[in-house]
């Protein structure tokens, strides 16, 4: 078509060519292309001309000098050091990391709810079953800000106060201020622990590939996961015990006015990790729950013919097959509960978008930093997530013949 | 010769003709006992669902309170859901401040609304076509002027009064209408030859849903106004749907753009061999294939959107958890241990029965559409 229009062009001069050209597919391409440029470059001239002249107006320098000028708040959680005296740099570290403990502890929570959920909807068990139905289309059919309401306003908010906690299991208490629990404390010897754990990983490792090695060539199966799990317990109880119990529990103690001592879980962060969790566990359950049934029938049934029994169908057929259907839209998930967390500005955690664009742009009203700043962070996350995603896709590929 | 074992034929015993009809007993050893532990299961199971059910009972109807003048009524210990309050505040959750005399106006756009909705929803319903112009290009036109009171002697009420399920129903409805032409455009962009074209769709649309939308909306709530020239202010409810219109167009194409790409090569090939122009074959042949087929995807994106309107709340609009929020937390005279859970549990039954309704909906499509696919 292409090649017609060049000669029409040539032999017909000037305006025959003009209207050639604009019936040529390839021309009427690089048109709309330069068109669109020029119209998204004058968009965004006339954006940052008016961006220019309205910062002026208002007095604000623009730029992201003020991140090292002092914040002059305080962060209700820090998990590094930090002051009102600290940078605002600082304070941008400390709501991310704040953002990751909630995404992290999230993503935990909601994957053992999510999988026990999803795998009880397909339990032969009809009773079981419709439970986990019923949780399902409740809980997915309901905005996670109504439940993060829900939580922090009308339970934790109603909790006692701090002299009639609620006494929990393992000397834990919960109370309007927050669940106390008992903090570690580790002494010396504590890292021997540590190594023997690392050690009991590595060891399980080794026997998982000799153990494999064994089944290629001789075809006998080794017990590798009670092997590994039964390392992992015991050998740092060992070395716990051999060290002399080196670590200790600061217990909290019940005071006139407050819980004294233990490690105190702000309800915010309770509220939101509650909330986001089984919101996010609903979905998981319907990933878990299709991926299973869309292991096709066949493999049952030949895994069957094979002589595997039930339990080895599960766990050598179904479940690898399932997981290959099941990890890109529960990746999508975890993606979500994350971005989800920023919900937590409303009611007032303090993660990245809390502080930042909350607190620190309404004490800098530097509008375009903050928000590209944050805007950026999520997206950096995103980006970084769906390249290990397809990394992790092109590796588990069906590989057809 | 010896005979096979397998076919001895005094070994096989009589057994009863299998039960024909509803056997009941059959039915619960089968389904709830058929093995010790799913015995044990279903034994935890009644005694959970007894826990829950019994405590759900005694909180919204024996110990709730339904008739009362102010917080007074559910102040006293061990109340349970505080109806009264509900009832109290019912308009107010649904119409926002908007003024009572007005509120016929708002009655009146979601008949027009629900007129529009159910003509498209309803498959038996002919004339689709019409349905779709009348709700994506007339119905908006009526139902800005019959909220905002502007022209006809109408009396004009400001944004800053509308609140409630009004809101909610707004900005959802108007995120999926004018998200729509984003979305196909983009949608189209993504798939286009022309690099730049496809460039800059995959890049507004990867960037866009990278990001929550709590940071959309603070972008079109306090960046918004800095990008427009000196004078130019924007009313804060239209400065949230822009940001809504955005985010939910960028989802929305990539719904669209599943569509797309189930349609088969040799649509686009014989729309070219008949001689269509490109807006005409997207037009005519792709696109409506392409909708028909994602109709469950759209329906189920607009859930996600439904379920998001309530983050508005944060830059300070009041849809319906807005306000069921401010009643809650800022009404002196409602005030009560019971009040708060009470309000929360109604908005969470207002929310689920649209979203659930609406789920089951793209259900009962999705069935009728591979049901026509079958055939």
């Amino acid at each position: 078509m292409v090649g017609d229009g060049e000669r029409r062009i040539s032999r017909g001069g000037f305006s025959g060519g003009i209207r050639n050209l604009a019936y040529d597919p390839a021309a009427r391409g690089i048109a709309l292309q330069i068109l669109l440029v020029l119209a998204i470059a004058a968009i965004g001239l006339e954006i940052v001309s008016n961006a220019v002249s309205n910062l002026a107006r208002q007095g604000i320098t623009s730029g992201f000098g003020f991140l090292n000028h002092t914040s002059g708040f305080d962060i209700s959680q820090k998990l590094i050091a930090y002051a009102n005296t600290s940078t605002y740099a600082r304070a941008f570290w400390v709501g991310l990391l704040n953002t990751l403990l909630v995404a992290a502890l999230g993503i935990m929570l909601s994957t053992v709810i999510g999988f026990a959920v999803g795998i009880a909807r397909l339990s032969s068990n009809w009773l079981i079953a419709r439970l986990a139905g019923l949780y399902v289309e409740v809980l997915r059919n309901i905005p996670p800000l109504l439940m993060l309401f829900a939580f922090y306003f009308a339970v934790l908010k109603a909790l006692p106060a701090p002299r009639e906690s609620i006494v929990l299991p393992l000397s834990s208490y919960l109370n309007v201020r927050g669940l106390t629990v008992p903090k570690p404390m580790l002494e010396a010897g504590a890292g021997y622990v540590g190594i023997a754990f690392v050690l009991a990983l590595v060891l399980a490792a080794i026997i998982a590939g000799w153990a494999r090695r064994l089944q290629l060539a001789t075809g006998k199966t080794f017990p590798t996961l009670w092997t590994g799990m039964a390392l992992i317990v015991f050998l740092p109880a060992i070395a716990f015990f051999a060290a002399g119990q080196p670590v200790q529990f600061d217990t909290p103690q019940l005071g006139r006015f407050n819980v004294m001592g233990g490690l105190t879980l702000l309800p915010e962060l309770v509220a939101l990790t509650l909330g986001l969790s089984l919101y996010t566990a609903a979905f998981i359950a319907e990933i878990v729950r299709s991926g299973i049934v869309g292991v096709p029938k066949g493999q049952k049934e030949a895994s069957a013919a094979l002589g595997l029994n039930e339990r080895q169908t599960m766990r050598l057929v179904v479940i690898p097959q399932a997981m290959r259907i099941i990890i890109p839209p529960l990746t999508n998930q975890y993606l979500n509960l994350t971005k989800n967390s920023s919900l937590a500005v409303a009611i007032g955690y303090p993660d990245l978008v809390s502080v930042f664009a909350g607190t620190v742009l309404n004490q800098t009203n530097q509008a375009i930093e903050v928000i590209v700043i944050v805007m950026a962070v999520y997206l950096f996350i995103s980006v970084v997530t769906s390249l290990l995603m397809n990394w992790f896709n092109a590796r588990m590929a069906l590989v057809e013949r | 010769m010896k005979e096979p074992a397998n076919i001895e034929p005094a070994r096989s015993t009589a057994r009863r003709p299998p039960v024909r009809g509803f056997d009941p007993l059959g039915w619960v050893r089968r389904n709830l006992f058929s093995s010790p532990l799913n015995g044990l299961l279903t034994l935890a199971g009644i005694y959970a669902v007894w826990l829950a059910g019994s405590a759900v009972i005694d909180w919204a109807i024996v110990r709730a309170v339904f008739a009362g003048k102010d917080g007074s009524a559910c102040a006293a210990p061990g109340t349970g859901a505080c109806w009264a309050f509900v009832a109290a505040k019912f308009d107010q959750f649904i119409y926002g401040r908007y003024p009572e005399p007005e509120r016929l106006r708002v009655d009146l756009t979601m008949l027009l609304g629900v007129i529009g909705l159910a003509g498209l929803m309803i498959p038996a319903v002919p004339r689709k076509g019409w349905f779709a112009a009348y709700f994506l290009f007339v119905f908006p036109v009526i139902a800005f002027y019959l909220l905002t009171g502007a022209g006809f002697g109408m009396v004009p009420v400001e944004t800053e009064r509308w609140g409630g399920l009004m809101v909610t129903l707004i900005v959802a409805i108007v995120g999926i209408v004018a998200s729509f032409p984003v979305a196909v455009l983009l949608a189209i962009g993504r798939r286009s030859r022309l690099p730049f074209v496809r460039w800059a769709s995959i890049g507004f649309i990867e960037m866009v849903r990278g990001v929550p939308l709590i940071t959309m909306l603070f972008m079109a709530s306090v960046m918004l106004p800095l990008f427009l020239p000196d004078g130019v202010t924007f009313d804060k409810l239209l400065r949230a749907l822009i940001g809504v219109a955005l985010f939910q167009g960028a989802y929305l194409a990539e719904v669209i753009r599943g569509g797309l790409q189930a349609i088969p090569r040799g649509q686009y090939e014989a729309a070219d061999a008949l001689g269509l122009s490109y807006p005409q074959k997207i037009g005519l042949i792709v696109m409506p294939q392409a909708l028909k087929l994602v109709i469950p995807g759209i329906v189920n994106s607009f859930i996600a959107l439904f379920k998001d309107t309530s983050l508005v709340l944060i830059i300070g609009l009041f849809d319906l958890l807005g306000i069921v929020q401010q009643a809650v937390s800022s009404d002196a005279a409602w005030f009560s241990p019971s009040t708060p859970l009470t309000g929360y549990v109604f908005a969470g039954f207002v929310f689920w029965v649209f979203c659930f309704g609406m789920s089951r909906y793209a259900q009962w499509m999705e069935r009728r559409l591979s049901g026509g696919e079958r055939r």
